[in-house]
């Protein structure tokens, strides 16, 4: 492979690079290599999916059939602060709705979708495996539990800046 | 559950697929782990570190000739990933689709090879069984089922949280004893088990003996461990429907039992709780469900109709008030509510009337006013600002 097909920085597509190779260019290590190339951009766009494929070898719509099967991918970008909100069942009964309806009256955004200012995204997943603590929301990896709507204002405060 | 396995004793995990490498004849282990647990993953990736440092995963294993070696691979948050074929495909690096069985994994799994695939509370019971003798593990359980077992006790229950019992305990001693009860003293209903695969049990089965068979008897199954109290306040007809938006969300679109009959239940469930229902649809709800159940290609799709078939057995009664008399006795659903004034209780203060956000009510002054169900929006405001309490959802 001589260089990247397409457009990105010099720097960009020696750090995939370097991902993949630290996982031999191993094409079995796909997903560990996606996990590791969201963790550095935030997100996996197309070209950062045409680099992937060119070094581990395979076609790029097996990167990009895994990339969009897998829910913990994502190829538009996050916010600064990436809330979940569980609706597992345990959450579900205990009304993870109302929290996940105030977050969205809150923040004036959709499940998906990120705030104009970029600091907020909000998505919904299935289970954190915290079901004594339902129901219960992340916010960057840190876990809220017990909620009720009324918390969601007071937490959304602590990430004022 | 089992990430508090993984969490709180890696090792016995570790030791545990060692044992089975041995016994097979393996030399190399992956765990698959959800990319969600990052505790767990660090847990395992110190634990993994540990073993290797004191000799007991690696080269020559305790003298013995015996190589072994394990490696964590990650999920990326598909459900599916739990059937072993999938769960094999994901590891492979690839969507994590099921594949028809036969070939099982254990003739043709990871890379073609003979695969032995096990759930990690299954690991975690083989060293205390050497250790203490499989007469002592089968002293403990029922006939058929040996042993203990781990639930995830949550939802409408006083104490909530990991359990671990016999297996034979009954539902009554677990939510009853174990749970504290039912919170806020409200009255029990169902308890779901086995997670969206499950179903939903009633009283009747509440001195029923918790074993894998007695489960699948009574609609539902073991399956993930999970077990939901919920109370009179949950709708039956809503939890399937919550159920059924999972799976429709989960399914890997591979078989079109799973991926078009799903949604078509969905749809039809969903038609229901807005009150647009008919008894034709709850008919086809029993027909749809028997055909995915045995035609859809792997285990999340047979399994898809559980929730909507253990509810249709037992709250019938529920579904067809839905339908016939348009009412959710639960109060769940939002389209089935109908707010009404007490005259008597009324007040006339224009409280209510000023805001309502669509001018649903009307009336005058210090007289009592009244609600106009069609223009009403469901949204609750009303009762809010009544101060008289003159203001029933029913």
């Amino acid at each position: 492979m001589v260089g990247p097909k397409v457009k990105i920085s010099e720097s960009n597509f020696l750090k995939i690079k370097e991902i993949c190779e630290s996982f031999d260019n191993n094409p079995g290590e796909l997903i560990n290599v996606l996990h590791k190339t969201q963790e550095h951009f935030g997100f996996l766009p197309e070209e950062v999916q045409q680099v992937v494929a060119d070094c581990l070898g395979i076609p790029v719509g097996r990167v990009y059939g895994v990339v969009s099967f897998y829910s913990f991918f994502t190829m538009k970008p996050k916010g600064k602060y990436a809330i979940s909100v569980c609706l597992g069942t345990a959450c579900y009964v205990k009304g993870a709705e109302k929290i996940l309806d105030a977050l969205k009256s809150e923040l004036k955004i959709s499940e998906g979708g990120v705030t104009d200012d970029g600091k907020f995204s909000l998505d919904v997943l299935r289970c954190v495996g915290a079901c004594g603590l339902a129901p219960v929301m992340t916010i960057n990896g840190k876990t809220y539990g017990r909620l009720v709507p009324e918390h969601v204002k007071e937490i959304l405060a602590e990430y004022a800046e | 559950m089992d990430r508090s396995l993984l969490e709180g004793d890696p090792h016995s995990i570790l030791e545990a697929m060692a044992i089975c490498g041995y016994c097979i004849g393996a030399d190399k282990g992956l765990i698959y782990i959800r990319a969600e647990y990052p505790l767990a993953i660090h847990r395992l990736q110190v634990a993994i570190q540990q073993a290797e440092e004191y000799g007991l995963l690696g080269k020559d294993i305790l003298g013995t000739g015996f190589n072994f070696e394990i490696e964590l691979r990650y999920g990326a948050g598909a459900f599916v990933c739990g059937e072993e074929t999938a769960l094999i495909h994901s590891m492979e690096g690839k969507r994590g689709e099921p594949t028809f069985k036969p070939p099982f994994p254990a003739q043709s799994g990871y890379l073609g090879k003979p695969t032995n695939v096990n759930n990690v509370e299954t690991y975690a019971n083989i060293p205390v069984i050497i250790n203490k003798g499989a007469d002592w593990f089968a002293s403990i359980g029922t006939e058929k089922s040996k042993g203990t077992k781990v639930f995830a006790l949550a939802g409408k229950i006083n104490n909530v949280g990991l359990i671990e019992v016999p297996m034979g305990i009954t539902l009554r001693e677990i939510i009853y004893e174990i749970g504290g009860g039912i919170k806020g003293g409200k009255k029990f209903k169902a308890v779901q088990t086995g997670g969206p695969s499950g179903g939903c049990l009633t009283e009747k089965h509440l001195d029923t003996p918790i074993d894998y068979d007695s489960l699948v008897a009574a609609g539902s199954m073991m399956g993930s461990g999970g077990m939901i109290v919920m109370d009179e306040d949950d709708c039956m007809v809503a939890i399937a429907k919550f159920y059924l938006g999972f799976t429709v969300d989960e399914s890997c679109g591979k078989c079109t039992p799973c991926r078009v009959g799903n949604r078509r239940l969905l749809e039809i469930l969903t038609k229901i709780t807005d009150g647009k229902g008919t008894m034709e649809d709850l008919e086809e709800l029993k027909n749809l469900s028997a055909v995915i159940k045995d035609t859809a290609l792997c285990g999340l799709g047979q399994t898809s109709p559980n929730p909507v078939l253990s509810t249709i057995n037992n709250f019938w009664d529920e579904y067809v008030e839905h339908v016939t008399e348009k009412k959710c006795r639960a109060g769940q659903c939002k389209a089935l509510k109908k707010y009404m004034i007490d005259p008597a209780k009324c007040k006339g203060c224009t409280a209510c009337a000023r805001a309502c956000p669509v001018s649903a009510i009307s009336g005058t002054l210090k007289n009592p006013h009244v609600i106009n169900q069609l223009d009403c929006i469901k949204c609750g405001t009303c009762v809010e600002k009544c101060k008289f309490g003159a203001i029933t959802v029913r």
